[in-house]
């Protein structure tokens, strides 16, 4: 089917040195944050077609667990911290779980070949699904936020904290997803960590931690989402103490840095075999 | 072009478990040699399991051969594999990456991760789309298409961001005629105006008679055979291909069918048998007449194909190559 000859082509067989004349000049690179914009555009796309039915569960989790608590809860520290908890879960739900199994699926599949045969930098690929997945959480902890706030009469005014543990606890939570999804031998252990992350950031984050045993608090404060958690609760406080929250914050953004670091190592590893 | 010395991977013995069974190592690409001259649309032929995607695999970078070396436009991709990213296209077997956009943002985040910026990934996005015809299915998810048509589309993400190879692993698995046009004339569309070279691996003969300049028949991870379809044929140029079916069993109890049983390749009720002509002369006069001809159903003569040449080169697999 094929109409043009080898040979009569420009720089064809006859031109057959080709290659002693020294290598061939390579195509452009994508530069980090094109590449980024392009890769967190198009997995924010996804949200259309693959992801809706999840985000409604994500919601529908937190403000279920707010309404079971609130039988169990009066009010004071046990109300903000569970509705901090069941907030920052929203978070824990999309970004670590989701993301995941989103990569540990596409590396099972082979789907990283498409990525790993482009000339992106390894970051923009991580840091853009996983600004998309923390972008995804942002609806469903306002949701969750808000009816908290409402259903356990907590004050509305420092609602806007949200801007900064959004993110921040979502890179810190994305980055372990996405490494835990990159690392994983096989999609269903991808899954599975994804799953036991989620569930300890539930049993962990909402769950009111002065009357764990020692040993759990322990692993509450070995897990990232705590501290946005924490930073959250404070502010429902009639006089927060602002240097903790910062302190807090900038955890959740130290191991946001970290376990990015992690998951785009991973993604490097996991893209050449 | 592309030239690759030696190539070798072995993947190591896996030990059984419970429910898996142990497998022993494989040696999936075994001192491959090959010289993909530039503007060539050079095949990899052979049935599934003879090693084709893992040699694919080596020469785009994303596997570390065990040993060998390739070199694709001067530059060494087994010790550079991130710049293979930058030569080639890839359009791999898997769309995994891509099933949840839509065909027009797949082609273009494709563009812009090829290093284009936002307007020329956006105008080479609707040109090749318009070429290939999915300018109307533009805005639907891959995942909604049919096998064919989501196999378009990431042919057509695969030509955003032009490149001097493009590697197709089976590019046109389950497409319709039209769709296959498509893709042929946009493959030699690229050859005629910009020299570009295509590395294609394929299972299926006629694709690979009707549009290779050379291939590359693999077995078992070793090449048997490499030159034009034409001078392949010509190994095998002295026989011809009979096919038998017949209705129910074959007519053992005729002794001239008895005796061409040594010689034939049977699949069910279909016998295949390799000839000199003036022996499948006399078989077709057997078998179309007399005791025989009751029990047939169907027959065909044929000249060879490359399949009789991949049988006749003592490839191991009997099935596993495709005629359509």
């Amino acid at each position: 089917m094929s109409v043009v000859p080898a040979d009569v082509l420009p720089g064809g067989v006859l031109a057959a040195g080709d290659g002693a004349a020294g290598p061939a000049e390579l195509g452009p690179r994508a530069r980090l944050w094109p590449a980024l914009a392009a890769v967190y555009r198009a997995q924010l796309s996804r949200a259309r077609v693959a992801r809706i039915p999840l985000l409604f569960v994500a919601t529908f989790q937190s403000v279920g667990i707010m309404i079971l608590m609130r039988g169990v809860v009066d009010g004071g520290g046990e109300a903000r911290a569970v509705v901090a908890g069941s907030a920052v879960l929203v978070v824990a739900f999309v970004a670590l779980n989701l993301l995941a199994q989103y990569f540990g699926q596409l590396r099972g599949s082979g789907g990283l070949d498409h990525y790993a045969t482009l000339p992106v930098p390894p970051a923009a690929v991580v840091l853009g699904a996983a600004g998309a997945y923390a972008s995804f959480t942002v609806p469903g902890t306002v949701v969750t936020a808000v009816s908290g706030c409402l259903l356990f009469g907590l004050p509305l005014a420092h609602l806007w904290i949200l801007v900064a543990v959004i993110p921040l606890a979502g890179a810190a939570l994305a980055g372990l997803g996405a490494a835990l999804g990159l690392l994983a031998p096989r999609p269903e252990l991808a899954t599975l960590l994804g799953q036991l992350g989620m569930s300890a950031a539930l049993l962990l984050g909402v769950l009111p931690a002065d009357r764990m045993p020692q040993a759990v608090k322990l692993a509450r404060d070995l897990l990232p989402s705590t501290y946005g958690v924490e930073a959250f609760a404070r502010t429902f406080g009639d006089h927060p103490d602002w240097a903790y929250v910062l302190g807090d914050l900038a955890v959740c953004a130290g191991v946001g840095v970290v376990s990015l670091a992690v998951a785009t190592w991973a993604y490097r590893r996991a893209a050449v075999r | 072009m592309c030239v690759v010395r030696g190539l070798t991977k072995t993947y190591p013995a896996v030990r059984g478990r419970r429910g898996a069974p142990a497998t022993p190592e494989v040696r999936a690409t075994d001192d491959v040699t090959l010289h993909i001259r530039r503007g060539e649309i050079f095949g990899l032929l052979g049935p599934n399991g003879a090693g084709k995607s893992t040699l694919v695999r080596q020469m785009t970078g994303l596997m570390r051969p065990d040993a060998g070396s390739v070199e694709i436009l001067g530059h060494d991709i087994v010790r550079h594999p991130e710049r293979a990213a930058r030569i080639l296209a890839y359009l791999g077997q898997e769309s995994t990456a891509l099933d949840e956009l839509t065909v027009s943002l797949a082609a273009e985040t494709t563009g812009r991760l090829r290093g284009l910026d936002a307007r020329r990934a956006r105008a080479e996005r609707d040109a090749v789309l318009d070429e290939l015809g999915l300018a109307p299915l533009a805005a639907r998810p891959l995942k909604k298409l049919s096998g064919g048509q989501r196999r378009l589309a990431c042919f057509a993400a695969a030509l955003v961001g032009q490149r001097p190879l493009l590697v197709l692993d089976e590019p046109t698995t389950g497409m319709d005629p039209v769709a296959r046009r498509a893709v042929w004339a946009a493959v030699d569309r690229r050859r005629a105006e910009h020299g570009a070279t295509v590395l294609l691996v394929t299972h299926n003969v006629i694709e690979a008679e009707t549009v290779l300049d050379r291939v590359a028949v693999l077995d078992r991870g070793r090449v048997i055979a490499c030159d034009s379809p034409a001078g392949l044929k010509e190994k095998v140029a002295g026989e011809v291909r009979v096919d038998l079916v017949w209705r129910e069993a074959a007519p053992l109890h005729v002794p001239e069918v008895a005796a061409l049983r040594d010689r034939t390749v049977e699949s069910g009720r279909r016998w295949t048998l390799r000839l000199a002509p003036e022996e499948a002369r006399a078989v077709v006069a057997t078998v179309t007449g007399g005791a025989a001809f009751a029990a047939l159903d169907d027959f065909t003569l044929a000249t060879p194909s490359l399949e009789d040449v991949y049988l006749a080169l003592g490839g191991a697999a009997r099935q596993g190559l495709v005629k359509a």
